[in-house]
């Protein structure tokens, strides 16, 4: 079982590459911008002596590889510049941020595998019936439903009308957190779901009608023993693969469902940045957002490699 | 054949219902007996309907597959009308299947020990580490070399031998009366063929079960069954002990299968195929389903459809002709 989990080590050191192509990237993002990144940070606030102090304080002066040079360096050291806005190190704002969005993901994941496992059996059981139209409605609804007016809504809805959940902000205590963090999670759980749905009840058709589940079935099998041993655990393979693709575009969802609850995340902070043009903030962000699709990208195949025994990544398997 | 008392199916018919459309009988009016410890082997062509009876009798039968009539008793009680907890408390330890194809036919992330355990550990109530114990025990019977070690082998890293083995010993771990077979040697290679039929007829001799063994292959069911059913079309058209029937038989389709087929002892023999297909069974024609290919139509056969009537001792066949045709013609 272990051995087939010794592509990792080789899989993280295929991720430094592109690690290093989206630390090129953001450093770029900088100089990408028409005319004097001094002067569009400054914008109107812009005095010759401003600017001028800005571009040796941004080290706008040296060569462009010399520059991107000690801004790697700087990056190794964990040291990602300092907010040209309160002239805090970003490092210290990431890693504030960090945890609030790691939680309201795996919140936001945890609420759609509750949504979709239960509604996928449901539909899968009987495809065409009466359930199963209802569940493809709900899928249908849920994916065209933009996420933001979703979080609008439920605002409304549960925290002004019925008042069971705070309209935004993150609290103080862990236990608090969960509490401001579930409606946010909701909606994010509501526009990953159909996805997952749509996939899980696809191979949980395919999974009932196989084979094996008849042998299970000769062997008494029924109900959910069948289902947790037999269907749901073959099933999971072909999702688990789709869950790892829309937990990256669920990042970038992240960031509008930070703004309408305002939750102090990686997503607010990246708007924040944006507005007030504080670059190293941004470029810290949209480097520690790139790490976690990255990181998502893995896990996947760790996982994959875990519910499903032909799969096998490591080397000898390539021979 | 003699009065059964461990399995019989009468009047049998399956089928499909859509909406608006007439329904389509696939399994028609199949009726026959298996004594315990017999060999009963149903042969046909594909689209038969030998399998979707092997089916219904261990209750899986496909979705959209309906039972439009008839019984089928196990030990008096009548399947299609006990509960669905009763029927399900009935499989594994009476009734077991094996099946088609063993590449398939395991679930493919489950350890094959755990796979063999489960029937054990649900139906005789043995703790995980007897029901594992157990499942070493039954793979060790059942040939595989080194079973305490394969029984943590995935079906992916055995061979279709040796899974096909493992479907064996799953279908025997609570030592059923009545084993239900389903082609079980059709997706090995002849060789391995053989040895799964032998491990099979010892096996079920040592646990005293009964075998209906479903296959289109004459020959394994020559070597394996004792008595025999012949369907086309979705009926039974011959009935009979396997050494009677390929010596003599009563039934043209029977005639003609054994005729298409090569037989060692008369190398030389020009192979007859029989000409034609099977009916569309949506379209059944309005008597004999076999006329339209039978060499020995007569006008009455396209009229109305023959039952199967005792030709001799042990023996039945669905013809009008049976009795004229074959009398004193040399087998």
């Amino acid at each position: 079982m272990f051995h087939r989990l010794s592509f990792i080590p080789g899989r993280l050191l295929r991720a430094l590459p592109v690690i290093l192509g989206v630390t090129i990237v953001v450093f770029l993002m900088v100089h990408l911008l028409p005319g004097d990144p001094a002067i569009a940070i400054l914008g109107d606030k812009g005095t010759p002596q401003r600017i001028a102090a800005l571009r040796e304080q941004l080290g706008l002066n040296q060569p462009l590889w010399l520059q991107y040079a000690t801004f790697l360096g700087r990056l190794l050291q964990g040291n990602f510049g300092t907010s040209l806005v309160n002239n805090r190190p970003v490092a210290e704002l990431v890693f504030q941020a960090v945890p609030v969005t790691l939680t309201l993901l795996l919140f936001a994941l945890i609420l759609s595998l509750l949504i979709s496992i239960p509604l996928a059996a449901i539909a899968a059981t009987r495809p065409n019936g009466g359930r199963d139209l209802g569940v493809r409605a709900f899928t249908l609804l849920g994916q065209g439903m933009p996420q933001f007016w979703v979080g609008i809504m439920l605002i409304l809805l549960v925290s002004v009308e019925l008042r069971l959940f705070p309209v935004g902000g993150y609290g103080m205590t862990d236990a608090e957190h969960l509490y401001y963090l579930f409606l946010p999670a909701l909606t994010l759980a509501i526009s990953m779901a159909p996805t997952i749905i749509r996939s899980l009840r696809a191979s949980t058709i395919a999974s009932l009608g196989s084979d094996y589940v008849a042998t299970a079935r000769s062997k008494g099998s029924a109900g959910s023993a069948l289902f947790r041993q037999h269907v749901l655990r073959n099933a999971a393979i072909p999702t688990i693969s789709v869950i790892g693709v829309n937990l990256g575009y669920l990042v970038g969802g992240s960031i509008v469902i930070e703004r309408v609850f305002a939750i102090p995340g990686l997503g607010s902070l990246m708007l924040t940045g944006i507005f007030a043009r504080d670059f190293p903030t941004i470029q810290a962000v949209a480097l520690v957002v790139a790490l976690f699709v990255i990181i998502i990208g893995i896990l996947t195949d760790v996982l994959y490699t875990l519910l499903d025994p032909r799969v096998n990544f490591s080397k000898e398997a390539r021979a | 054949m003699t009065p059964s008392n461990l399995l019989s199916v009468n009047n049998l018919s399956l089928g499909v219902t859509r909406a608006k459309h007439p329904a389509t009988t696939i399994v028609k009016d199949v009726s026959f007996g298996v004594d315990r410890g017999e060999r009963f082997g149903i042969v046909g062509e594909s689209g038969s309907g030998k399998s979707l009876t092997l089916r219904a009798i261990a209750g899986l039968l496909p979705q959209g597959i309906d039972v439009f009539g008839g019984e089928i008793n196990y030990e008096g009680r009548d399947l299609l009308r006990v509960t669905p907890n009763e029927r399900r408390a009935l499989m594994g330890p009476e009734i077991a299947m094996v099946f088609q194809e063993p590449m398939t036919a395991l679930n493919p992330v489950m350890r094959v020990g755990e796979q063999i355990a489960e029937g054990p550990r649900r139906h005789l109530g043995l703790s995980r580490k007897k029901a594992d114990a157990l499942a070493i025990e039954m793979m060790a019977k059942t040939g595989i070399p080194d079973p305490a070690k394969r029984s943590r082998a995935y079906p992916h890293e055995l061979s279709g031998g040796l899974r096909q083995r493992i479907m064996i010993a799953m279908a025997l771990s609570c030592q059923p009366k009545l084993l239900l077979c389903d082609e079980p040697t059709t997706a090995l290679d002849v060789t391995v063929q053989h040895q799964v039929l032998r491990l099979l007829e010892n096996l079920c001799d040592d646990f005293g079960a009964a075998l209906v063994f479903v296959t289109h292959d004459l020959a394994v069911v020559n070597q394996t069954c004792e008595t025999l059913a012949v369907m086309y079309a979705g009926h039974i058209v011959e009935t009979g002990w396997v050494k009677d029937v390929f010596r003599d038989p009563r039934h043209p389709y029977t005639r003609g299968l054994l005729d298409s087929a090569p037989d060692f002892d008369q190398p030389n023999r020009p192979l007859r195929p029989i000409p034609g297909f099977p009916p569309n069974l949506a379209e059944r024609p309005a008597g004999c389903s076999f006329a339209p290919r039978c060499a020995q139509v007569q006008a009455g056969c396209l009229d109305s459809s023959p039952t199967l009537m005792p030709v001799t001792a042990n023996r039945t066949a669905a013809c009008f002709e049976t009795r004229t045709m074959f009398e004193g013609m040399p087998a």
